[in-house]
């Protein structure tokens, strides 16, 4: 049974198509990557799964609930949540705050309670840290707790974005590009982290450039070029797709005339 | 923040109020320090909403005047006490932000300025035209406290000066330690959360919207709070505490000391409050001087005096 079903997902910009009828599924424990050439419309993809956007068309499913156009803090109480391509870090918090503010809603309570420091919110508070300190050192940035966000590496901050989301203990996560700017060794690290998760049962839906890393690590490959959905299947499958490798070529074509 | 951190800040600032008026040449000052800690007040209130939760408001004088005129027409009008009289002005100040404020703060940046510009001018407006009710621009007598009155029963002879500066020290103490307990808790942490990222805030789970306004409330009984007190210890009000200029006042405190501490606040409000009474000839030029001020910290010192003051002292110390 899949935890996250997508049916039909269309959205258009003023008269352009970015997305048009995609449809798939992932199941809990499930790494799926959706891949394809530049502006092939993954990232908007994701943005209408998460709330982000309002589909045209189509509809989202979340453990057989109707979730499409759902404010994305509702999602969250769902048990969906994402990270960005671009990073959205809260860079005046320590990185250990940036994960603790990820237990929100573990951690809320009265705001009464907030406000006068009172007993139920303070061990609200240390019950949390706890948790994000367990966090941190999953990602390895235990370390680095006290310092500010903002100070920290490209590819530590992309760690970071990860244990904030698994503070809210998800059941689907939405990764968008999470080994984009890091070195070989960060990737590898990224890629045993997510393969970790998945392990433990959390769905996970993600687009990467990487190809080797998705290759590596996914059950299901989605395939979209110029917003449709060209094929879809196992990583053999899709490697093996006539479609595919005329899309990718295409666009590595491109990318050499653009390079030469 | 540390719970140890957050008692080390508050000690410090009452350690202040104690020591500083063995200093004071004159009763005069207690008034001036009376009158620091009133704006204070309303600053670390504004510090929840800017600082913390990132939202500006060009208009919480507003609140301030629904504070001040409480105290000067429910006692004589509703026959209430004028300390009940402070509370019922909170309860209209946070009816009304919560009122204004779900509209509103769905606006950002500039637009959010000027919608809460509007507001305060609206407050103003009417405290200036409901003549009959509040006495128009020449202001209105204010009750009485009648707390002074009642420690001179009991034994307790202290001057006006003296006990709007007790009163007011501990008023402002008892708002230092809430805004620093919210700084550290779950609400606190989400207002300054959606500050670093609204976007990465929905998909933590945080209702922004919801946030934004309690920050908006929580400062706006503040400002509220600070406006009563303001007409208490002076016993007159005129519509100037809800004017514009108050309310651009306050946000240069803010910004002056460090929009995002606490204690910063205090400090911005702290000077900008004294600067006028050591140099007669500021009166004058008050508006130009807080532009110019505003203008430079923006430029040299972007989060504040006592925030770079401290930076500065750490990246010293490594």
């Amino acid at each position: 049974m899949s935890i996250l079903e997508v049916k039909g997902l269309g959205i258009s910009f003023g008269g352009l198509r970015a997305v048009n009828d995609v449809s798939f599924a992932v199941k809990p424990g499930e790494i799926v990557s959706v891949i394809g050439p530049n502006g092939a419309g993954k990232t908007t993809l994701f943005n209408m799964i998460s709330g982000v956007y309002m589909p045209g068309v189509g509809q989202v499913f979340l453990e057989g609930q109707d979730i499409t156009a759902r404010a994305p803090y509702l999602l969250a109480r769902q048990g969906l949540t994402r990270t960005f391509q671009n990073l959205q870090i809260f860079q005046e918090m320590t990185v250990l705050e940036n994960v603790i503010a990820g237990f929100h809603l573990t951690e809320r309570g009265p705001i009464w309670a907030d406000l006068l420091s009172w007993p139920s919110a303070r061990k609200r508070a240390g019950e949390v840290r706890n948790g994000a300190y367990e966090l941190l050192t999953r990602v390895r940035l235990e370390k680095a707790a006290e310092e500010e966000a903002g100070n920290l590496s490209y590819g530590a901050l992309k760690r970071l974005e990860i244990a904030r989301a698994l503070a809210m203990s998800p059941k689907v996560l939405l990764l968008d590009e999470p080994a984009a700017g890091c070195n070989a060794v960060e990737t590898e690290e990224i890629d045993a982290l997510i393969a970790e998760l998945a392990a433990s049962g959390i769905a996970i839906l993600l687009v990467e450039h990487d190809m080797k890393m998705v290759m590596r690590i996914s059950n299901h490959i989605v395939v979209l070029d110029h917003g449709e959905k060209i094929a879809e299947g196992t990583p053999t499958e899709v490697s093996r797709n006539p479609d595919v490798i005329a899309a990718y070529l295409g666009s590595e074509e491109e990318t050499a005339h653009a390079d030469g | 923040m540390t719970c140890r951190r957050k008692w080390i800040q508050i000690s410090i600032i009452a350690a202040i109020m104690l020591v500083l008026p063995f200093f004071f040449p004159s009763g005069y000052y207690y008034r001036v320090g009376a009158l620091v800690f009133v704006n204070a007040l309303s600053v670390v209130g504004l510090v929840i909403l800017v600082g913390y939760a990132g939202q500006i408001s060009l208009g919480h004088a507003g609140f301030a005047g629904i504070g001040a005129y409480a105290c000067a027409l429910a006692p004589t009008h509703l026959g209430l006490h004028p300390a009940v009289a402070i509370l019922l002005g909170a309860l209209i100040s946070a009816a009304l932000a919560l009122l204004i404020g779900r509209p509103i703060l769905r606006l950002k940046g500039y637009y959010l300025g000027v919608a809460t510009l509007g507001f305060g001018i609206l407050v103003s407006m009417v405290l200036s035209n409901e003549r009959a009710l509040t006495g128009g621009p020449d202001g209105m007598s204010v009750p009485d406290l009648g707390l002074r009155s009642l420690l001179r029963d009991m034994g307790w002879r202290i001057s006006g000066g003296e006990f709007w500066y007790g009163l007011n020290a501990v008023v402002l103490l008892i708002g230092i330690w809430i805004a620093l307990n919210l700084y550290q808790s779950a609400t606190g942490r989400a207002m300054r959360a959606l500050h670093g990222s609204e976007v990465a805030a929905q998909t933590v789970g945080i209702d922004v919207p919801r946030i934004k306004l309690q920050a908006f409330v929580i400062s706006a009984v503040y400002a509220s709070v600070a406006g009563s007190l303001l007409a208490l210890q002076n016993g007159f009000i005129t519509p100037e505490v809800a004017g514009f200029m108050h309310s651009v006042e306050m946000v240069t405190m803010a910004v002056l000391g460090g929009v995002g501490s606490v204690l910063g606040a205090t400090l911005g409000a702290a000077i900008l409050t004294l600067l006028p009474q050591v140099l007669t000839v500021f009166a004058e030029y008050e508006q130009l001087v807080l532009g110019l001020i505003m203008v430079l910290v923006m430029i040299f010192l972007p989060r504040g005096l006592l925030p770079s003051i401290v930076a500065k002292l750490r990246g010293r110390g490594e």
